[in-house]
């Protein structure tokens, strides 16, 4: 995943989107997005800073999972078996990106009742264990089986990216020289999250890279 | 530039109460095979011990979300503390049983030494998460190993006081452990802020700073020195409430996630 700071405006359709997907409860986001001042007076700016799993190379939470039910994919992508989870959240305490939560009860956007998608979404399995954004690898994995390009074919890519609304996220494989991040990495300067951890997170800001931008144009 | 950092709630009371009493009561079994050598601990010690270690292991799982699933905890030694510490359990208490069964000694110093494993294990479960800067710290290890000797230590020669009295050298074992943890205490506060944790976290490390050190060490050292039965008991007392409430205020109160940030791209 690689997120464009410069270009992000901070409108939370990525997290509706993802919510939307997903049929997370109302005060959990596998996709949220940072509201950030930062520097000195009067020195200040603000910027907007989308996060989640990381989908570490990594991933302290699938090495500390009793369970074995955190797990990786060839691809890369950090999952969650909810039948294997005892929802012990020590994933939870090992990841440094806040990125997981446990649910213990259903809870809905207005009360008690669902709403017709909520009902229609909810999943008993995810009560009572950890649960994160899995990059929509249903989605991820039902485009490959069609033939087409994660990140770059909608019906292959994560709904944040494909709901960005400013071109912000992006979304591929990066062991692929030729692929869509792997050319605005090589083209743009770059951040990882907490990097001295040495977790290896997948998830890349591109940062301070307006002003190149403006002189190409 | 670091922001957003915030007190981890996922580990409550109840995962601190395997810490507190998971850590003295498999100190206890440790310093079983230690005090008794070459003999046994009565049965009444050992089921004491035991169930201390299962207390622990209780509010783990009453803590859990999916209690019926125990037994997945289980499933990966190959990288988990939490699975070596379940396994750990396991030889822990059939090796105290096997001594309660057969009253050969050799199977309370194997379960000494599965003591001295789960508390290590414990530890290493605390320095394995990565997202709290408060546990991840080396300085971790020794401070929670010390501290359930300690408290192993103190509650064993309460035990053995009740029981008509112990070996002197037992209250003076808990002198050079207080010693002990106040040095891993001091490593640990002094090593904390390198770490770059929090500055919350920092702030309630050193607000204990002196209740450990008064009443975990100071005390406690210098009650024991003293020839009254009644202090001495006292000393043993202040020592293991101390650890107990470090722990507690370790895993719950200093226990901030490491937050966001943001730096310089390159």
């Amino acid at each position: 995943m690689v997120v464009d700071l410069d270009r992000c405006v901070g409108c939370q359709t990525c997290t509706a989107a993802c919510r939307q997907t997903n049929s997370t409860p109302p005060h959990v986001q596998w996709r949220k997005v940072l509201d950030v001042e930062y520097g000195d007076y009067p020195d200040v700016s603000r910027l907007f800073l989308p996060v989640g799993c990381q989908h570490c190379a990594d991933p302290p939470c699938m090495h500390v999972c009793p369970s074995t039910a955190t797990g990786q994919r060839d691809d890369g992508i950090v999952t969650i078996d909810y039948d294997l989870c005892i929802g012990c959240s020590y994933c939870v305490v090992a990841c440094p990106y806040q990125a997981r939560d446990r649910v213990d009860e259903p809870t809905y956007a207005h009360g008690d009742i669902p709403t017709p998608l909520e009902q229609l979404q909810f999943d008993e399995k995810r009560i009572g264990v950890a649960q994160k954004c899995n990059f929509c690898s249903d989605r991820v994995d039902e485009g490959v089986s069609q033939g087409l390009t994660p990140g770059v074919d909608p019906d292959a890519t994560p709904s944040c990216v494909n709901s960005c609304i400013a071109d912000a996220m992006h979304f591929g494989d990066i062991d692929d020289p030729e692929s869509n991040v792997s050319k605005l990495l090589a083209e743009n300067k770059q951040f990882r999250m907490h990097e001295e951890l040495g977790t290896d997170p997948g998830f890349y800001y591109l940062w301070g890279n307006r002003d190149k931008e403006q002189a190409d144009s | 530039m670091r922001f957003g950092s915030t007190v981890q709630t996922s580990w409550d009371w109840r995962a601190a109460g395997n810490f507190m009493f998971g850590g003295t009561g498999s100190a206890l079994i440790l310093l079983f095979a230690v005090t008794f050598f070459p003999g046994n601990p009565s049965i009444v010690l050992s089921f004491v011990a035991l169930a201390i270690v299962g207390l622990g292991l209780f509010l783990v799982w009453l803590e859990i979300g999916r209690p019926k699933r125990f037994l997945h905890v289980f499933f990966n030694p190959k990288t988990s503390w939490m699975t070596r510490e379940a396994f750990v359990a396991v030889l822990l208490f059939a090796l105290v049983f096997l001594n309660v069964v057969t009253r050969q000694p050799v199977f309370m110093w194997l379960a000494g030494l599965s003591g001295l494993a789960f508390l290590y294990c414990q530890a290493r479960m605390l320095r394995a998460s990565k997202g709290i800067p408060a546990w991840r710290l080396q300085a971790i290890m020794p401070l929670i190993t010390v501290t359930g000797l300690c408290e192993g230590a103190s509650l064993l020669f309460l035990l053995l006081m009740a029981m008509g009295g112990g070996p002197v050298w037992l209250a003076y074992l808990i002198l050079v452990l207080g010693a002990a943890r106040a040095l891993a205490w001091r490593h640990y506060t002094t090593k904390l802020p390198e770490e770059n944790a929090p500055q919350a976290a920092v702030d309630v490390v050193n607000g204990i700073n002196w209740i450990v050190l008064l009443f975990g060490s100071a005390l406690p050292v210098l009650l024991i020195l003293l020839p009254y039965a009644g202090l001495n008991a006292l000393a043993a007392v202040l020592a293991l409430l101390a650890g107990w409430f470090m722990k507690f205020t370790i895993v719950t109160k200093a226990s901030y996630n490491q937050g966001y940030a943001i730096s310089t791209p390159r």
